[in-house]
């Protein structure tokens, strides 16, 4: 039988499934990350071409899509920390988002030369 | 001598003006329910009825003017109307309502209401669903007080503080909008789900109970509360404004504690 509509959940939902899919793009980072750096041993001039991919600017953007996934896993994380052992934490869980989305777009913001700096070089030049 | 007669036409079109005063109050709804019949068809559809309602009535009062006057074929649960027996949780627009506590005028009732029956539990027909997995998770904490020792002669007396530390959780009234919410309990049928939690903790932290460390046990259990993930949707959910997840948290901490 089809489930229906989709169900309409606050904030609490959708930053559990926000967690959800980041936690999944940081595997999947982590999974690519182990193969590339275990390649050195395989074959190291392989290793230096791929690395070399690294450094183009779709990596760079994608880079900036990491740095994004993980810092708000890591922010909500402390949000759900606090939710699990302060005894007010399921009071304020919803002022506790938005204070990590708050600090996560400052750090955004922040990472934006660092990160995209280098992509911005090769594609507008120096 | 003639008898006084009353002036029909007059009496008739004051009647009339306040009949008509009144439907001015009226507006044109769309409820949009997801229909399933069994004897009839395996499949679901959605069927739309329109009618005029005053925006000021409830859920309950359009399902009833459909099914009393419209489609006598639509089946729901009611039993009170007035919030309190637990009988109408249903999907409304997306979310766990009650539908008797639900008034159309809250709904942006320009769009059609959609009526769906709560999420994670079979559907029986309309808008009935199963709900023996619920209660049987609910009789599973043993929600009822468990004391040691002889019966003392008088009651058993208890402070305002120690009443006061699980008021919260003695106001579920069993609709399971707060389990049907929880998007764990959709995927897996075994967790106790938030009723159930709720209805242990009442007793957990009730000073006079002496079955707490049973029920600990019982819901430390790989689908009891460790499987909650803290989407608030229960909280969300739950008609008489318990904080669920607070309470399912406190029961979490109470197992690492050992402390209620």
């Amino acid at each position: 039988m089809p489930a229906g509509t989709l169900y309409r959940g606050r904030e609490g939902m959708w930053s559990w499934v926000a967690h959800r899919v980041t936690g999944v793009l940081i595997f999947f980072f982590l999974f690519v990350h182990v193969l590339d750096t275990a390649l050195v041993r395989v074959s190291p001039e392989d290793y230096d071409k791929v690395v070399a991919t690294y450094k183009t600017w779709p990596v760079s953007l994608l880079e900036y899509g990491l740095v994004a996934a993980i810092l708000f896993h890591a922010l909500n994380g402390l949000r759900i920390i606090a939710v699990d052992f302060w005894s007010k934490g399921p009071k304020y869980q919803k002022q506790m988002l938005w204070s990590v989305l708050g600090v996560w777009i400052v750090l955004m913001i922040g990472a934006i030369y660092p990160v995209l700096g280098h992509a911005a070089r090769i594609l507008f030049g120096s | 001598m003639s008898t006084p007669t009353l002036d029909k036409s007059s009496g008739h079109s004051e009647a009339l003006d306040a009949a008509e005063a009144a439907a001015g109050h009226l507006i044109t709804v769309t409820m949009r329910i997801r229909r399933f019949n069994p004897e009839v068809s395996d499949a679901v559809e959605w069927v739309d009825y329109q009618f005029p309602i005053d925006p000021k009535e409830r859920v309950l009062d359009a399902l009833h003017k459909i099914k009393w006057e419209l489609d006598g074929t639509l089946t729901f649960r009611r039993s009170c109307a007035h919030g309190i027996c637990g009988s109408d949780a249903m999907r409304i627009n997306g979310r766990n309502r009650l539908a008797c506590k639900t008034l159309i005028k809250d709904l942006n009732p320009e769009k059609p209401i959609t009526v769906e029956p709560i999420k994670g539990l079979t559907v029986l027909k309309d808008l009935i669903v199963d709900m023996d997995p619920f209660f049987q998770a609910y009789r599973d904490v043993m929600p009822f007080l468990i004391t040691k020792g002889n019966e003392p002669t008088r009651e058993r007396l208890q402070s305002a503080e120690d009443r006061e530390r699980f008021d919260d959780t003695t106001k579920c009234i069993l609709c399971a909008a707060c389990t049907s919410s929880c998007p764990v309990f959709w995927n897996d049928g075994q967790y106790f789900g938030p009723a159930a939690i709720v209805n242990a903790h009442r007793f957990i932290f009730d000073s006079r109970d002496e079955g707490g460390e049973q029920r600990l046990e019982i819901l430390n259990d790989k689908d009891g509360v460790w499987r909650c993930r803290t989407t608030f949707n229960c909280t969300d959910a739950c008609p008489r404004g318990i904080e669920v997840t607070k309470a399912i948290q406190e029961v979490k901490r109470a197992l690492i504690t050992r402390r209620f």
